[in-house]
């Protein structure tokens, strides 16, 4: 305990005066989980639409004036000519062209039926999806309005209707933000805990520090205990400021208990510094750390349902993602921040963080062991 | 009972391609200054790193203070003070924290063996609260060896502890280990530095893993059974030339501003050789007698 106590005065003394290192844990949070939230949305707005419109009718323009006021487009280009709105999708400058053939208004009320030509430019094809799929939904809208005009009510509405209202459980407003922000804060503990861990200890290793702790009565485990422990107590400063901020801006505040955060945070902890440690017994120097820490953070943060839900993923890259540390960390955050999950209902994730932290550390233990 | 004792010490790295140590023994006294003198790659470090615990050997045995470095290797960390080559201490930490680090680490304080590295640390003092990082060269040698020293070690190992230090520093360096000397501590040191060789109790010449000959550095001198010269003339790259085609000439290299030259045969007519330079265009030319130094030495050795 003495050897332990002597390493973290040290350790604490180098990380006060280590200008990069509090930036990092104090300027990093507030700095990624302010801008990410707001840059990480699904929600396709300001979609660039060229109308080709042959027709200049009543109807035509009345179509289009209900898609321009729907909030989702933006009207990139007015023209008669297809060739001119497709020249236009090819400088990138609209995404999504409509149509509107001559004699619209005409076809529609003398023959009861006509075509709207819909194309998108698939680059995006989320945008494109969306986009045609937001066009089609207002077309389908304004036929029923002029379908209501046009034909005769009979004296009794008999036509069957159902209307479906939906109502979103733990995010009434579908707010994407509370969905981003834990899964965010997440990501931003990861890297303390797996890419600081491993630099700082290569660090040692490569100024030759460690090689002079190994010739005093220091034995291995209390030096890399004198190691961990400070960034696993980073971790959960982080954690704290992380949730601050995101009470403060957001808005967002557990709706279940903070004591099953910081349970889960902490040994979320633990298994992380394993996998610093695995790390940095593989690095020779900080260079290697860094890479190997960014490839492993990158591949963690992919497969973890932070950006892109683990249900639309292949069978093979579930199962990745079930041996990924961050999915369960994520899992609970969203859970207990959300829905206000207990510890009940999130038993199997703590289980499954438990067996990862101690697969993770036994690995490092006994790579440590083999390179030393 | 000696300080360290080395048998037929063999390392190799690479998987056995690059031979670093081949069959090394020596032993050092207990309480005396031994000196292992090669030039770099000669496998000094890869010694040193044997003895302090920080590298297996391949095969081979040795002891430090009386404790395997295998076996004992926890008795050994704790009784030994260790200088690596290569500053290696908390650069972010101040003069005076690393000390104390060190100090207590070896469950003791700065002030109980204060006196050990008060006249070293006298020197390193007024810069206490600035960080080891920004410490002039000379300044970290000092520092490390007080924190080599801060636990009272029975053996104190410093790997090449004058390279890139100045020569100012360097007499000073050795002074002090003179004095660590007087408390009974012993020491190995290792230097490229020939001229620090007379400075050491008894000393190894090392090359290319091999040891080539352990003694006193004036053991060493009186083991030079030939008789060596210094020649100069006023022209000294004709004189290289000319001392290297002749035909009596066994060795002859620069040396300074003469040249150190041995013949095959130790009564070389020295009028002849004389005569004959002076005939090839040089003038002022002296041809002495001289005692050989270390350096000397370790050049006959070699081959």
């Amino acid at each position: 305990m003495r050897a332990i106590k002597i390493l973290l005065i040290k350790e604490f003394q180098q990380i006060f005066r280590n200008p990069a290192i509090l930036r990092m844990i104090l300027v990093m949070p507030a700095v990624q989980l302010i801008i990410m939230p707001f840059a990480a949305n699904y929600e396709v707005k300001n979609i660039n639409l060229a109308i080709v419109n042959h027709d200049n009718s009543q109807y035509s323009q009345q179509l289009v004036n209900k898609i321009l006021s729907s909030g989702y487009f933006k009207l990139s280009i007015n023209t008669q000519s297809y060739d001119v709105a497709l020249n236009s999708v090819e400088k990138d400058k609209t995404d999504v062209i409509i149509e509107i053939p001559s004699n619209f208004e005409k076809d529609l009320i003398k023959e009861s039926k006509t075509k709207i030509f819909v194309s998108a430019n698939a680059v995006n094809p989320s945008k494109a999806g969306i986009g045609s799929a937001y066009v089609m939904g207002i077309i389908r809208e304004f036929n029923s309005a002029i379908l209501a005009q046009l034909v005769q009510q009979p004296k009794f509405n008999n036509i069957p209707r159902i209307e479906a209202t939906p109502i979103f459980w733990y995010n009434k407003f579908l707010n994407y933000k509370m969905y981003m922000v834990p899964g965010i804060l997440v990501s931003l503990i990861t890297m303390v805990g797996s890419l600081l861990a491993s630099i700082n200890l290569v660090q040692e290793k490569e100024i030759g520090t460690m090689e002079q702790i190994n010739v005093t009565p220091i034995k291995k485990w209390q030096f890399i205990l004198g190691k961990l422990i400070p960034f696993w107590i980073m971790g959960i400063v982080m954690l704290t400021i992380g949730m601050t901020i995101s009470y403060l801006i957001f808005g967002i505040f557990p709706q279940g208990s903070f004591g099953l955060i910081y349970l889960f945070a902490a040994f979320y902890l633990i298994g992380l510094l394993g996998i610093g440690l695995l790390i940095s017994t593989i690095a020779e120097t900080q260079l290697q750390a860094n890479f190997i820490g960014f490839f492993v953070i990158m591949f963690f943060n992919m497969l973890s349902g932070l950006f892109t839900p683990l249900d639309g993923m292949p069978q093979w890259a579930k199962y990745l993602a079930l041996a990924n540390p961050v999915t369960y960390f994520i899992e609970v955050m969203r859970m207990v921040i959300m829905k206000g999950s207990g510890f009940f209902d999130v038993l199997p994730q703590f289980f499954a963080l438990i067996v990862m932290a101690i697969v993770f550390n036994s690995l490092a233990i006994l790579n440590y062991h083999k390179t030393n | 009972m000696n300080a360290i004792n080395v048998e037929n010490i063999t390392m190799t790295y690479n998987k056995g391609k690059v031979k670093a140590l081949n069959g090394v023994s020596f032993s050092v006294k207990k309480g005396e200054i031994f000196g292992l003198i090669g030039p770099d790659g000669a496998g000094k470090t890869s010694l040193f790193r044997i003895l302090t615990t920080l590298l297996l050997a391949d095969s081979g045995y040795a002891e430090v203070a009386g404790f395997d470095v295998v076996r004992d290797m926890k008795s050994i960390r704790k009784i030994v003070g260790y200088m690596p080559g290569k500053f290696s201490l908390y650069q972010d930490l101040t003069v005076e924290e690393n000390l104390k680090f060190f100090a207590t680490i070896f469950k003791t304080t700065v002030k109980e063996n204060y006196h050990l590295i008060k006249e070293i640390y006298v020197q390193i003092e007024p810069f206490k609260d600035r960080r080891a990082g920004k410490l002039s060269g000379g300044m970290k040698q000092k520092l490390a060896l007080c924190c080599a020293l801060i636990h009272k070690p029975e053996v104190l190992f410093l790997d090449e502890p004058t390279t890139g230090v100045d020569p100012v520093s360097r007499k000073e360096f050795w002074s002090m280990l003179r004095n660590l000397k007087k408390e009974g501590i012993s020491i190995l040191v290792s230097t490229p530095y020939m001229d620090e060789a007379n400075l050491c109790d008894n000393i190894a010449l090392i090359k290319d893993g091999n040891i080539l000959t352990v003694n006193t550095p004036n053991g060493i001198v009186e083991s030079y059974k030939e008789k060596l010269y210094s020649i100069k003339s006023q022209n000294m790259y004709q004189l290289i030339l000319d001392l290297r085609s002749y035909e009596e000439t066994k060795k002859c290299f620069a040396f300074g501003e003469s040249l150190h030259v041995t013949f095959k045969n130790d009564l070389v007519d020295l009028e002849l050789l004389n005569n004959k330079l002076k005939s090839n265009g040089h003038e002022n030319i002296e041809i002495t007698e001289i005692t050989p130094s270390i350096e000397d030495c370790f050049l006959a050795l070699e081959d």
